[in-house]
């Protein structure tokens, strides 16, 4: 039973996450091809162990050989990290204040301001993103409302370029931020900021002193939360970016769609995977302490 | 007994399923067809017709290479056919189901057989031209009186470009189309698979990229009606119905469509049956329904491309068979050249420098 229980998770792991890699994997090893699917070799377990053997010998690593040779692949990388940890400190500096104002809330608010927060999630995340270009174009609402208000005189371009991509991002990703800092937030024991401002702490140098540091285990998950999705990021730039956003996402729709060459988008989706899983191993363990400290 | 009861009841369920509920998935290009059309072929027939649109032949051909689509009909252009035929992705058609095949017009068919030979694979539906749609009036007004609109000098000269940047250029994000048009400008041939040949357009492309607001392959028809832009690069039809919105909208936007005088793309959409398609019979049902006359003559009336089909002709309004910019004269049907698909190699050559003229990287 004990045994049963505990493979479960191993279970889910290998079903929803091995399996899926193993085939990307062995695609990103295997050779383009005029063909359904488009590439080779393809395993024909018919014939047993000699058409194994010849199916191993086909693979190879040229498609990752081929990743460093053209430098639009790591500057895709690069950008893509880039766009991710700025968006992420503006989630973080828009967001913070958010969750900080729930949290201290009357008991009775809360769970309304809380649903303001998630009611957008409601609406298909695509439409969302659309309205954004709605708003942001050169004959826009923001534009038409700067103009109107005189504080522009020309309209300011703002659509299909990169700024457009940190909106779409900060407004899409903001709750991943807000949920989980006012989680740490609310657990925040207030006579510790008494004690902090009867000590002769400022009430700025409490906050800093103690509110910030309590709160870092949210900070953190809420970080990870937004960086993790935003470095493959595809709908946003393409819907709000211009030609001249590069992010990884984009290459890796050119490789697959464009160049229909699925062993080389294959290679470029495993090395973001490899990329990303060190961000995810720092939040695992993080957390893990976190689970020790609270017991 | 009580098992072979179970078993005729859930066979007699499936029939029951099959039989109200027969449908044909078709996967057409957006904005290309007249939607009365749909209804009518669902009155005619009974069969369910589910439509789904696609907006660049690079999905419509990765989902074809995947397997499975789950489609009966689609709509590739002539090079992607060509492949696609290749990798085994389509099925061959029954000609003796498709009653109406003595309706297509041989002028179009032989050109087809250079993607299909023998048109086993497919039928044409529309065909057209690559060029350039203009605001006559924003145009002339940034670039004077005699501004080149029916010359590929508009959008590959700098000189211009800087000047027209300001009133907005969108040019189709479509490598294999947009190659070969450089190529004409330069007076090679617009077909060519020469690496080092294919690499001379790039600094062509270099030169005016900054000037162009937008790769994009949808977007131009509503802009240029609108008045957001002043230059398109796009397919004839597309920049037609611009023409006509704006006419519509009575916005004093005044749209005009130029295959350009270098030479212009001539494109073909053919419809083809995937080789595993749920429904292959409705399938032909459908192909047989878009070849009669009268259903192809209110397709292109409404759409503004032109056809395939010769007995169709007779039932085109005027401003369709009498548009030199959609049936064009036999002098500019001289000047109007096809392409073949660029080997793997070569198109990834193709795309990363396409990627590198719009993203500067």
């Amino acid at each position: 039973m004990r045994r049963l229980l505990i493979a479960v998770p191993f279970l889910w792991l290998l079903a929803l996450f091995i399996v899926p890699f193993a085939i990307v994997f062995k695609i990103s090893l295997s050779d383009l091809a005029v063909a359904i699917p488009p590439y080779t070799p393809t395993l024909d377990i018919a014939e047993g162990w000699a058409g194994l053997k010849a199916f191993f010998a086909e693979l190879d690593f040229e498609n990752y050989i081929w990743l460093t040779e053209d430098d639009l692949y790591w500057k895709a990388y690069l950008s893509s990290f880039k766009i991710a940890v700025i968006s992420t400190l503006l989630t973080l500096l828009v967001g913070y204040p958010i969750a900080y104002g729930i949290a201290r809330a009357p008991q009775e608010w809360r769970a309304m301001l809380f649903m303001l927060v998630i009611l957008p999630f409601w609406t298909s995340f695509l439409i969302r993103v659309y309205s954004w270009m709605g708003i942001l174009s050169q004959e826009g609402y923001l534009n038409q409302v700067l103009l109107w208000i005189g504080v522009i005189n020309e309209p300011l371009i703002i659509l299909n370029t990169n700024i457009a991509v940190y909106i779409g991002i900060v407004y899409t990703y903001l709750p991943f931020m807000i949920l989980p800092i006012y989680a740490a937030l609310e657990k925040l024991d207030i006579s510790l900021l008494e004690a902090a401002e009867d000590l002769g702490c400022s009430r700025f140098s409490a906050f800093w002193l103690v509110t910030v540091p309590l709160s870092k285990q949210g900070i953190i998950a809420g970080s990870f939360l937004v960086f993790i999705p935003t470095i493959g990021e595809f709908v946003i730039p393409s819907l709000l970016g211009g030609s001249r956003t590069l992010m990884i996402g984009k290459v890796l729709w050119e490789e697959f769609f464009s160049n229909r060459d699925w062993p080389v988008a294959s290679a470029v989706a495993v090395v973001l995977l490899l990329i990303l899983i060190i961000p995810i191993v720092l939040f695992q363990r993080n957390e893990q302490k976190q689970r020790e400290a609270n017991q | 007994m009580k098992t072979s009861f179970i078993a005729l009841a859930a066979t007699m369920a499936i029939g029951a399923t099959a039989a109200t509920a027969e449908e044909v998935r078709v996967y057409n290009w957006s904005d290309y067809i007249d939607e009365e059309l749909l209804t009518k072929f669902q009155d005619e027939t009974g069969i369910k017709l589910i439509y789904d649109v696609f907006d660049s032949n690079d999905v419509l051909e990765t989902k074809m290479l995947a397997g499975n689509s789950g489609y009966d009909v689609v709509v590739p252009s002539g090079t992607f056919l060509q492949r696609q035929i290749a990798a085994g992705a389509f099925q061959k058609l029954d000609k003796a189901s498709l009653s109406n095949a003595g309706n297509m017009w041989d002028v179009i068919a032989d050109r087809t057989a250079s993607y299909d030979p023998g048109n086993e694979y497919s039928i044409n539906y529309m065909w057209g031209t690559t060029g350039i749609g203009v605001n006559v009036g924003k145009v002339k007004e940034v670039l004077g009186e005699d501004a080149p609109i029916g010359s590929l000098a508009l959008i590959f000269d700098p000189a211009n470009m800087e000047k027209l940047a300001s009133c907005g250029v969108h040019v189709l994000d479509a490598a294999d189309e947009m190659i070969p048009a450089a190529l004409a400008y330069l007076g090679e041939n617009p077909d060519s698979h020469d690496k080092d040949v294919i690499a001379k357009t790039e600094p062509l492309f270099t030169a005016v990229a900054p000037y162009i607001q937008k790769f994009h392959s949808s977007e131009y028809i509503n802009a240029l009606a609108n008045g957001d832009i002043c230059v398109a690069v796009g397919w004839s039809g597309d920049i037609l119905q611009a023409r006509d919105r704006a006419a519509e909208a009575e916005n004093g936007v005044e749209i005009a469509y130029n295959a350009p005088s270098e030479g212009a793309l001539m494109w073909f959409d053919q419809m083809a049956i995937p080789v595993d398609a749920p429904n292959a019979e409705a399938a032909h049902k459908f192909l047989n329904f878009i070849m009669d006359a009268q259903n192809m003559a209110d397709a292109s009336n409404y759409v503004y491309y032109a056809n395939g089909n010769k007995a169709s002709q007779p039932l085109l309004e005027e401003d369709v068979i009498g548009d030199p910019a959609i049936y064009p004269d036999e002098a500019t049907l001289e000047n109007l050249y096809t392409t073949s698909p660029y080997p793997p190699k070569v198109q990834r050559v193709v795309t990363r420098m396409w990627t590198k003229i719009k993203s500067g990287t």
